[in-house]
């Protein structure tokens, strides 16, 4: 492995900061007595006072956070079953034809999304509001999860499942006692994948919310429109945390999983 | 399995995601561009489309795209290249991909600060002499959002296919007696293309049809074609015209995707790239 020389290195650094400058940015004037994003006066807390203060904005924390629970939480339920029917799809060209309207949904422009269900919503007479907004998310998460899922499927050795129906399994005792254990850490990534994908997302959310309803990006994008309130900053940092508390998490979470795999069977 | 010409009732939910949310929104929005603001059956939006107006747009928002995919993989690929090199490097890629975690609205806010009047960009550009400019609201500081925000997702999928490369092969070719740039241009690049095709695929479609960016950073002086269907869906309610442009970029989605297509379905690879 040849060692990297210093220009190497400067250009990685320079990166680094310039991908993470603007985060810490952010942070930084989030202590500003000051109610600009320059010229730092004093070190204050009270624009994280103001957040906690804010009942609107901590319902619509909430409303993000809820949205995004139950709408990974049942994308991940069909998606599974979904991913669980196409590997047993027998036809290849009906299986191909399955995934890709599958993948649909994963290249679309966010735009093409919103758009479209906005018109879907309008027509069926979904109210605009918390329904319509989880609904969209449930549906833009479910091909993630089949994406992630469906490998740990393809692994499965039918072999296994016939052993288990010879010693006579029956269908849910498969599903339940050797499929789903199997693909488990593939639940798990489409699970949190859905999960930030509905965090983050801004375009769908934007199009299907109506006017009484907001999460989270919404609602920033809507503040931000106005000018620099601190409050988002202050938000920001507290979102900074716990985004980087669920990726460690997850990422010891995998290395655990992953090491526990292959000490348990490293003959496969 | 012994009964697959049954259809297993697991299925349904999954089926009928298909059927509701990936078929009928597409065949509605191709439904709705064949009608005006009135409801009338015409293919005025269509007429519309071509003229020098939405021409105009439709190019300059492939011109940014293509900008932003560019200084994208300008950007991305040395480093891309400089990471398969470090030690630990599946952590120096997490560390790459934690930005990309973080809420697209709070970076791009950030930049509303950056590059505002008093933000420290202006304050280095005072201090070079060059003195205070306006920078937010131009096309510079939306392409320069643009690629930021883009930035991981080209730098995974080149550096998951450079890592993936037989080292032999670059040993072999130095051994050989080729340069290191003749190295780079005939093994490197040309066995590691398929990285950047993914990343292009992630970054072209998207850059399309961005329309927070050009709200907040661009201050409506960059329109791409997802702007224009923004604007035509909530602020014009013209569903039939916003219907059409969205035909033109799910078609324009189509063609790129033919020219990034791949023969080995590495198709996880642009996931969480919107």
């Amino acid at each position: 492995m040849s060692k990297l020389n210093n220009p190497s290195k400067i250009y990685l650094a320079f990166v680094f900061i310039v991908l993470y400058a603007p985060i810490f940015y952010l942070i930084f004037y989030s202590f500003n007595s000051g109610g600009t994003m320059s010229g730092f006066e004093d070190f204050t807390l009270e624009h994280y006072a103001a957040v906690f203060n804010d009942t609107r904005l901590i319902i619509i924390l909430l409303n993000t956070v809820i949205i995004a629970l139950l709408s990974s939480f049942i994308s991940t339920v069909i998606g599974v079953l979904g991913a669980i029917g196409i590997v047993f799809l027998r036809n290849r060209k009906t299986r191909s034809a399955v995934l890709s309207l599958n993948n649909i949904l994963i290249v679309s422009p966010d735009v093409i999304i919103g758009a479209s269900f906005l018109i879907l919503f309008t027509l069926v007479g979904v109210k605009l509001g918390f329904a319509s907004v989880l609904i969209s998310h449930i549906a833009f998460s479910i091909p993630i999860v089949v994406i992630m899922v469906l490998p740990k499927l393809m692994e499965l050795s039918s072999s296994l499942i016939d052993a288990a129906s010879d010693l006579g399994a029956s269908k849910r005792d498969i599903l339940t006692r050797v499929i789903i254990p199997y693909i488990k850490p593939g639940i798990f990534a489409g699970f949190f994948l859905a999960l930030t994908y509905s965090l983050d997302d801004f375009a769908v959310t934007f199009f299907v919310t109506g006017n009484g309803f907001a999460t989270l990006s919404v609602e920033i994008y809507s503040m931000a429109r106005t000018g620099i309130t601190l409050t988002i900053n202050a938000l920001s940092a507290l979102i900074f945390i716990i985004t980087l508390a669920l990726v460690v998490g997850y990422y010891v979470f995998n290395q655990r999983s992953r090491q526990i795999a292959e000490t348990r069977g490293g003959q496969s | 399995m012994e009964n697959s010409s049954k259809r297993p009732i697991y299925l349904l939910p999954y089926y009928l995601w298909i059927a509701l949310f990936v078929i009928t929104p597409i065949a509605l929005v191709a439904y709705f561009s064949f009608f005006d603001l009135s409801g009338n059956l015409t293919l005025e939006n269509y007429r519309n489309f071509f003229t020098s107006v939405y021409l105009r747009m439709t190019l300059s928002s492939f011109w940014y795209a293509f900008l932003i995919t560019l200084f994208s993989i300008l950007i991305a690929y040395p480093t891309a290249y400089l990471l398969t090199k470090t030690k630990h490097k599946q952590l120096w890629l997490l560390l790459i991909i934690i930005p990309s975690w973080i809420n697209l609205l709070l970076k791009t806010y950030a930049f509303i600060g950056i590059f505002g009047l008093y933000g420290p960009a202006n304050q280095f550009l005072e201090f070079l002499g060059i003195g205070q400019q306006q920078i937010l609201f131009t096309d510079f500081s939306f392409v320069f959002v643009s690629v930021y925000i883009f930035i991981p997702f080209m730098i995974l999928p080149i550096f998951n296919s450079l890592d993936k490369l037989n080292p032999a092969l670059i040993d072999a070719s130095r051994d050989l007696g080729a340069s290191s740039w003749t190295t780079f241009r005939r093994i490197i690049f040309p066995l590691a293309i398929g990285g950047v095709k993914s990343g292009v695929q992630a970054v072209f479609i998207p850059a399309l049809s961005l329309f927070m960016i050009t709200r907040l950073i661009a201050g409506n002086k960059v329109i791409t074609l997802g702007t224009a269907i923004e604007q035509q869906f909530l602020v014009t309610q013209n569903w039939g015209m916003g219907s059409t442009i969205a035909v033109f970029l799910i078609l324009f989605m189509f063609i790129i995707m033919m020219l990034t297509g791949q023969r080995d379905k590495g198709g996880t690879t642009n996931v969480k790239t919107k």
